[in-house]
């Protein structure tokens, strides 16, 4: 079995995960044209090589990230997602006559 | 009475008909360079040559002929698809290949068997009988059938209750049929190389020359080519390959695990699919089964095999067919397959002009290698995409106006 170090629960069979593809940076802003918004969710980078990864870990619905070699399948790193998305993002457009 | 035959036995010389061209070196230029010498790129070579009188061809691959996924499929063809761009396209690559053996001369061992696709559950069965309706109204032959039909049909499967998920009905569609993948590839490149299409095998492109936005030439580990058009036809390595012509693509690169049983006497004549229990069988004309179920679970650039597919697969294979029980594997193999998120193809142009692309193949490639040889060949002639490709085109995805097969298109769910 292929273990995955989880940063919740330790180590476990990787058969408890569900992987969530490729981190990529949201495109930021109010007005993302639709083609920005349909390349950051249907383009991917798919390289081989390492890449960082979302995972989630099924039975205590933890997601966090994993450092992966996607060409020799090793794990290298798993931490908690909090250690890339640490600020907060405004989602609500500005009120009228503000800018943001 | 094979007189012919006769002749050729009782002869003194047996004259050996050399199937590829020998290596040459390359030539400086090409009107059509196609990297990727698999089943489609193969086909697009002899669709070429044969509709549109194109031979200064050359076939770029970076490992052995027919080496990658042509080589890794479990050779299922068939066009029971959902969508009716789907079914539409489907149902044209299986009517090329149910006359390929005689038109190209080259037996590919094409064996009509009947498709079955079993629902174990109520959604199942509504998917079936949308994709019989859709299938019929689109003149493909697809029906949904009831245990009775099943078992009578498929005398092999455990139509008991006394499983975990029992057999309810099945999308039946007779066309359904295997063929030898390797024969595929190889009838399509011995006639094209007949012709002057020339085969680079062990020839890695490495890069792409683009002036003001168009393809002009092809580098590679063995130095340098001009080409008029370039076909990337590379499953397992599209991404990579489409990055060094400058793009990206909508796709994820994922193993696809298959393997095969020890040859037994001929007891299963169908195609057994089950969507719920994520597995599928055929028996080759050699006796063995060949098995496959869902892919990997996270993507990968390997073909390395694992045993938790093994027994994924194969504790669901025992529902179906108990008495296997005490059979042996002999062989485990996989390939890598370009998964994208609506389970259909990605095919016509590129933001590059002159650089035309077959891609996203998934879990899907082999049964549409006729119809993907035929119809990017006339793309690339013609520089149009023709209709029947159009809902496949790499700017739906811009559009939002994908091509919907995941519940058809494999097992994967």
């Amino acid at each position: 079995m292929k273990i995955m170090n989880c940063p919740l629960n330790g180590p476990r069979n990787i058969s408890e995960f569900v992987w969530g593809g490729e981190v990529k940076a949201m495109p930021s802003g109010t007005e993302v044209s639709p083609r920005d918004w349909a390349d950051y969710v249907f383009i991917e980078n798919n390289i081989a090589g390492v890449v960082r990864e979302w995972w989630c870990h099924v039975p205590t619905s933890f997601w966090f990230i994993a450092e992966r070699n996607t060409v020799t399948d090793e794990i290298i790193r798993t931490y908690p997602a909090s250690e890339v998305f640490n600020r907060r993002v405004e989602f609500a457009a500005p009120a009228k006559g503000e800018t943001k | 009475m094979p007189f012919a035959l006769l002749k050729y036995g009782l002869s003194s010389k047996y004259p050996a008909r050399r199937h590829f061209p020998k290596a040459t070196d390359l030539k400086p230029a090409y009107d059509v360079v196609i990297v990727g010498a698999g089943g489609h790129g193969l086909a697009a070579a002899y669709y070429l040559v044969k509709d549109w009188g194109i031979t200064n061809i050359a076939v770029l691959d970076k490992g052995y002929l027919a080496g990658g996924n042509t080589a890794r499929n479990t050779a299922i063809i068939r066009s029971n698809y959902l969508t009716p761009e789907g079914v539409r396209f489907y149902d044209e690559s299986v009517r090329l290949y149910q006359g390929l053996s005689e038109e190209f001369d080259y037996n590919i061992l094409y064996s009509v068997r009947g498709h079955f696709t079993l629902a174990h559950t109520d959604a199942a069965m509504r998917t079936s009988r949308w994709r019989a309706e859709v299938n019929k109204h689109l003149g493909v032959d697809s029906e949904l059938i009831y245990p009775d039909e099943i078992a009578r049909l498929c005398p092999a499967l455990n139509m008991s209750d006394d499983v975990r998920y029992p057999i309810m009905g099945a999308l039946y569609h007779p066309p359904g049929a295997i063929a030898r993948h390797d024969a595929v590839a190889w009838g399509y490149a011995r006639y094209a190389g007949d012709r002057g299409v020339e085969i680079h095998t062990n020839t890695e492109v490495t890069g792409f020359v683009i002036e003001n936005g168009r393809v002009t030439g092809v580098e590679t580990n063995r130095g340098r080519i001009a080409c008029g058009k370039v076909l990337q036809a590379v499953a397992g390595s599209s991404s990579r390959v489409s990055a060094l012509a400058g793009f990206k693509l909508p796709i994820r690169t994922i193993p696809l695990q298959a393997c095969v049983s020890v040859p037994l006497k001929p007891f299963l004549d169908q195609i057994i699919v089950s969507g719920s229990l994520h597995v599928y069988v055929s028996q080759s004309d050699r006796g063995e089964l060949v098995m496959g179920g869902s892919t990997d679970p996270y993507s990968l650039y390997s073909t390395r095999s694992t045993l938790d597919f093994k027994e994924g697969l194969l504790g669901h294979m025992l529902e179906l067919l108990p008495f296997l029980g005490d059979v042996k594997l002999v062989r485990q193999w996989a390939g890598m397959a370009d998964m994208t998120p609506d389970f259909s193809p990605v095919m016509g142009k590129t933001p590059v002009e002159n650089y035309f692309i077959d891609s996203g193949w998934g879990t899907w490639g082999f049964k549409a290698t006729p119809v993907c040889g035929k119809r990017m060949a006339e793309t690339v002639a013609t520089g149009n995409l023709p209709a029947l490709l159009q809902p496949f085109r790499l700017e739906r995805f811009y559009e939002f106006e994908q091509v919907g097969e995941k519940g058809a298109a494999s097992v994967g769910h």
